[in-house]
C-alpha cells in the first residue's frame, strides 16, 4: 500500500474541502448577487471634516433605505458598501480605487470638498465610473464621470447680489473669503455682478481656513467705508468671523454679511444671536415650508435618531441625487456606469427643495435659488426665490451663458475660455 | 492707531493664555507636554457642559474648567509623567500619545457611543459656548470702541500671570518649585517632597490651559481637535522666551501678538503669520536659549 504523504494528504483534503465547500459559497455568492446591488458610498467619517460629511453619509444611507423599502431598483436591493475618506485627499483617492477596482461598484456618492473630488476624479475618468458629488462647489469642471448635485455659483449669486443691491439698496461690498479655490472663484463671480449692477467692490480679502483670530479683518470691514459684507468664508472660521463682528459692535442691520457657505450647521455652532438678521444664498433650507420638506426633516432626525439634527443643502442634495440615481438604473435596464450615465440625463425628481432636473449636456442639476435671512432661533426665513428652478453654469465666471454653453455632451470646448 | 494696538495686545493675551500653562510644566518641569493642547480642549468643554447641564455662563466656567484641567492634569502626572522625569523626548512622545486619548474620549462619549448612550454636549459634533450679554455689548469712549470679551481676557491674564509669580516667587510652595527646577536631587535632600510639589505644579499649569479653553471657546467652536494647534503657537512663545521664565513668556508673548496684530492689520493675517514664525526663527537663530534664560538644572 503506497504510504500517505504529508503532501499528498494535504492536496486532498484541500480538494475535499474545496468540494464540500464550493457549493455553498457559490450558491450564497449567486443568491447575493441576484438580490443586491453595490455601490460606494465615500464620506469622510473620521477627521475634521466628518462632523458635516458623517451627515452627508447619512441622508445617502437613508435614501438607499427608503428606495429599498419600496423593493429597491431593477428588482435588487441596493447594498452600501460605506468607505471612509478620513479628511484626507490621498485616503480619498485609495478608497475610491478599493471601491471602483476590487470591489467592482458601478456608482459612488461621495465628497464634500473640492480637494477630495479632485483627488479621486482621475480614478473614475481612467476606470470610466461614475461618481455622484453632493456639494455646492466653484464650477469650472466638466468630466464625463462626475455628477453634480450641488449648486454651481450662478445657482446661487445670480439672483443674490442685484437682489442685494435693489432690495437693501447696498452700493459698496467687502468681499472676503477663505483662502482656496471655491471662494476665490466665488469672489470672482461676485465682481462680476457688482459690477454688471452697477455697485463697486472695496476690498477682496482672504484668511486660511480655519482661521480664527479675526480682530484685525473685521477692523478692516468696519475702516473700509462698505455697506455690505459678501462672506465666502468656509468652516470653522465662520463662528469665529461672525463672533468678532459681533464683539466689534457691528450690527446686520447697517452692515449685513451675506454669505454664500454659512448654513444651519454653522448657525448653530456659533449661537444664533450672532447670525441674526444675516443673509444667506442656498438652493436648500431646514425651513422651507413644504410638506415634502417637513417630512424630509422629521424623517431624517427618525434616522439619525437625534431629534435636534439640522438639515442643510449638501446633506439634502446627497438625498435627492440617490433617488436621481435610482431613476436612471430603471431607465438604463443595467446597473454600469456607462448605462447609468446615459440614463441620468435629464432625470427630474421632486426633492425636498422642489423640483430638480439634471441638464443633460454638463450632468449638473437645475436648482431654485432662495435667498434666507437668519432669524434669532438659527433658522432661516425665506425672503426671496425663483419661480423655478435655473440652469447650471459652471464656468459662469468665464463667460458662459445659457444660450453659450462652454460644458457640453462633447466636452469642455477649451476655445470659449 | 488705538485699535490696532489692542488688537495686538489681544492675540498676546491670548497667547499667553496656552503659554502660561505650558511655562510651568515645560518651563520649570521640563516636561514637554503634548497635551496641553488637549487640556485646552477639556476646559472648553467644561464650559458647553456647564452651560448646559446646570445653565452656567462663562465666569462660573472659568473655576470649574481649572478644577476638571487640573484633576486631568494630576491623573496624566499620576500615571504617566511621573516615571519620565528628566526624559525629555519620552515625555513628548508619551503625552502626545495622552493627548489621541483625552481627543477620542471626549469623541466616543468615554466609550459611551459603542452602547448607544449620548451625553450632551460631548461626542464629535461642534459644539459652543454663549458669552454672556455683559461681555458682548460693546462700550463707545468718545472714538474708541472697547470690545468687553477681549478686554476681559487681558485683564484675566493679566491676573493669572501675577497669581502665577505670587505662587512661585512670593510663597513656600513656589520656593520649593524653583528648588526642584535648578536641581531635585538637592531638593529632595533638602526634605522637600519632590512629587507633590511636581504633581501638584503639573496640576496648577494644566489647570490654566483649562482656563484659556473657556475664554478661548467664546471666539471659536468648540470641537474634540480644537487644542492640536494651539500647542504649536504656547511653544512658541515659550521658546521665545526662555524656557522656565515667566517674564520672558509676558514679554514673547506681546512681542508676537503686537507683530501679529499690527501686520494683520496693515496687509493680512496671512502674511502676519509669516512674519511672526519668520521673527521666531530669527530671535532663536541669534539667542539659542530665548530672550530671558538662566541656567536650569
Amino acid at each position: 500500500m503506497k504510504k500517505l504523504t504529508r503532501r499528498d494528504f494535504v492536496k486532498k483534503s484541500a480538494i475535499a474541502g474545496g468540494a464540500i465547500a464550493s457549493p455553498y459559497f457559490f450558491s450564497s455568492s449567486i443568491a447575493l448577487a441576484a438580490a443586491e446591488l453595490e455601490v460606494g458610498v465615500l464620506f469622510s467619517l473620521t477627521g475634521g471634516l466628518s462632523i458635516i460629511e458623517k451627515s452627508l453619509s447619512d441622508a445617502t444611507l437613508m435614501a438607499i433605505a427608503e428606495i429599498n423599502a419600496k423593493g429597491g431598483v431593477l428588482g435588487k436591493q441596493i447594498k452600501p458598501i460605506l468607505e471612509d475618506g478620513a479628511s484626507d485627499a490621498k485616503t480619498y483617492n485609495e478608497k475610491a480605487n478599493k471601491l471602483v477596482i476590487q470591489d467592482r461598484v458601478p456608482t459612488v456618492f461621495g465628497s464634500y470638498t473640492s480637494a477630495s473630488r479632485k483627488a479621486v476624479l482621475p480614478v473614475f475618468e481612467k476606470r470610466k465610473n461614475l461618481y455622484f458629488y453632493p456639494t455646492y462647489y466653484e464650477g469650472f469642471e466638466c468630466s464625463k464621470n462626475v455628477v453634480y448635485t450641488g449648486a454651481v455659483p450662478n445657482q446661487q449669486l445670480s439672483n443674490y447680489i442685484p437682489w442685494i443691491i435693489k432690495n437693501l439698496n447696498k452700493k459698496k461690498f467687502f468681499i472676503v473669503g477663505s483662502n482656496y479655490i471655491y471662494p476665490r472663484e466665488m469672489a470672482k463671480v461676485c465682481k462680476i455682478l457688482v459690477e454688471q449692477a452697477g455697485a463697486e467692490w472695496v476690498a477682496d480679502e482672504y484668511l486660511e481656513l480655519g482661521h480664527s483670530e479675526w480682530g484685525a479683518m473685521v477692523k478692516k470691514i468696519k475702516d473700509s467705508g462698505c455697506d455690505a459684507v459678501l462672506s465666502n468664508v468656509v468652516g470653522d472660521s465662520v463662528v469665529a468671523f461672525y463672533r468678532e463682528f459681533g464683539n466689534q459692535g457691528l450690527k446686520h442691520d447697517k452692515l449685513p454679511i451675506c454669505a454664500t457657505v454659512t448654513s444651519e450647521i454653522e448657525i448653530a455652532a456659533m449661537g444664533a444671536q450672532y447670525a441674526s438678521g444675516s443673509f444667506t444664498s442656498f438652493p436648500y433650507f431646514q425651513a422651507i415650508d413644504t410638506d415634502a420638506n417637513q417630512s424630509f426633516v422629521e424623517r431624517y432626525r427618525k434616522f439619525v435618531n437625534d431629534p435636534k439634527a439640522v438639515t442643510h443643502h449638501a446633506l439634502e442634495s446627497s438625498y435627492f441625487q440617490v433617488f436621481l440615481w435610482a431613476q436612471a438604473v430603471e431607465k438604463a435596464g443595467e446597473a454600469t456606469p456607462a448605462a447609468i450615465r446615459e440614463a441620468v440625463k435629464g432625470q427630474e425628481f421632486d426633492a425636498p427643495n422642489g423640483h430638480v432636473k439634471i441638464e443633460p449636456e454638463n450632468l449638473h442639476v437645475w436648482l431654485t435659488p432662495r435667498i434666507a435671512q437668519w432669524d434669532s432661533m438659527g433658522q432661516g426665513v425665506i425672503i426671496d426665490e425663483y419661480p423655478a428652478p435655473i440652469i447650471p453654469l459652471p464656468y459662469v465666471a468665464y463667460g458662459e451663458t445659457a444660450s453659450n454653453l462652454f460644458c457640453k455632451e462633447g466636452g469642455l470646448d477649451t476655445s470659449k475660455l | 492707531m488705538f485699535e490696532t494696538i489692542f488688537i495686538g495686545l489681544s492675540v498676546g493675551s491670548i497667547l499667553l493664555l496656552v503659554a502660561l500653562g505650558l511655562t510651568i510644566t515645560y518651563g520649570t518641569m521640563g516636561v514637554i507636554n503634548m497635551a496641553h493642547g488637549e487640556l485646552v480642549m477639556v476646559g472648553a468643554y467644561t464650559a458647553v457642559m456647564v452651560r448646559i447641564h446646570f445653565d452656567l455662563n462663562i465666569f462660573y466656567a472659568i473655576p470649574a474648567a481649572f478644577l476638571m484641567a487640573a484633576l486631568i492634569g494630576l491623573i496624566i502626572e499620576r500615571l504617566v509623567v511621573r516615571n519620565l522625569y528628566g526624559r525629555l523626548l519620552d515625555t513628548l512622545l508619551a503625552t502626545w500619545g495622552v493627548g489621541i486619548l483625552v481627543q477620542q474620549a471626549v469623541r466616543l462619549e468615554f466609550g459611551l457611543t459603542f452602547f448607544d448612550v449620548h451625553i450632551e454636549g460631548l461626542g464629535v459634533g461642534l459644539q459652543r459656548v454663549d458669552v454672556p450679554d455683559i461681555l458682548r455689548e460693546t462700550i463707545q469712549v468718545g472714538d474708541i470702541v472697547i470690545q468687553p470679551y477681549r478686554t476681559f481676557i487681558i485683564f484675566l491674564t493679566v491676573a493669572l500671570v501675577v497669581l502665577t509669580w505670587v505662587l512661585l516667587y512670593r510663597t513656600p510652595f513656589g520656593t520649593q518649585v524653583r528648588a526642584i527646577m535648578r536641581n531635585p536631587d538637592i531638593a529632595a535632600a533638602c526634605g522637600i517632597d519632590v512629587k507633590r510639589v511636581n504633581a501638584l505644579t503639573f496640576a496648577y499649569g494644566s489647570g490654566l490651559a483649562g482656563v484659556a479653553g473657556v475664554m478661548i471657546s467664546g471666539f471659536k467652536t468648540v470641537s474634540p481637535s480644537m487644542g492640536t494647534p494651539m500647542v504649536v503657537d504656547g511653544f512658541m512663545v515659550v521658546v521665545v522666551g526662555g524656557v522656565g521664565s515667566l517674564l520672558g513668556s509676558v514679554v514673547s508673548a506681546g512681542f508676537l501678538g503686537q507683530l501679529n496684530g499690527i501686520f494683520a492689520t496693515l496687509s493680512n493675517d496671512i502674511l502676519a503669520r509669516a512674519i511672526v514664525f519668520g521673527a521666531v526663527i530669527l530671535i532663536i537663530a541669534w539667542r539659542p536659549s530665548g530672550l530671558f534664560n538662566f541656567r536650569g538644572r
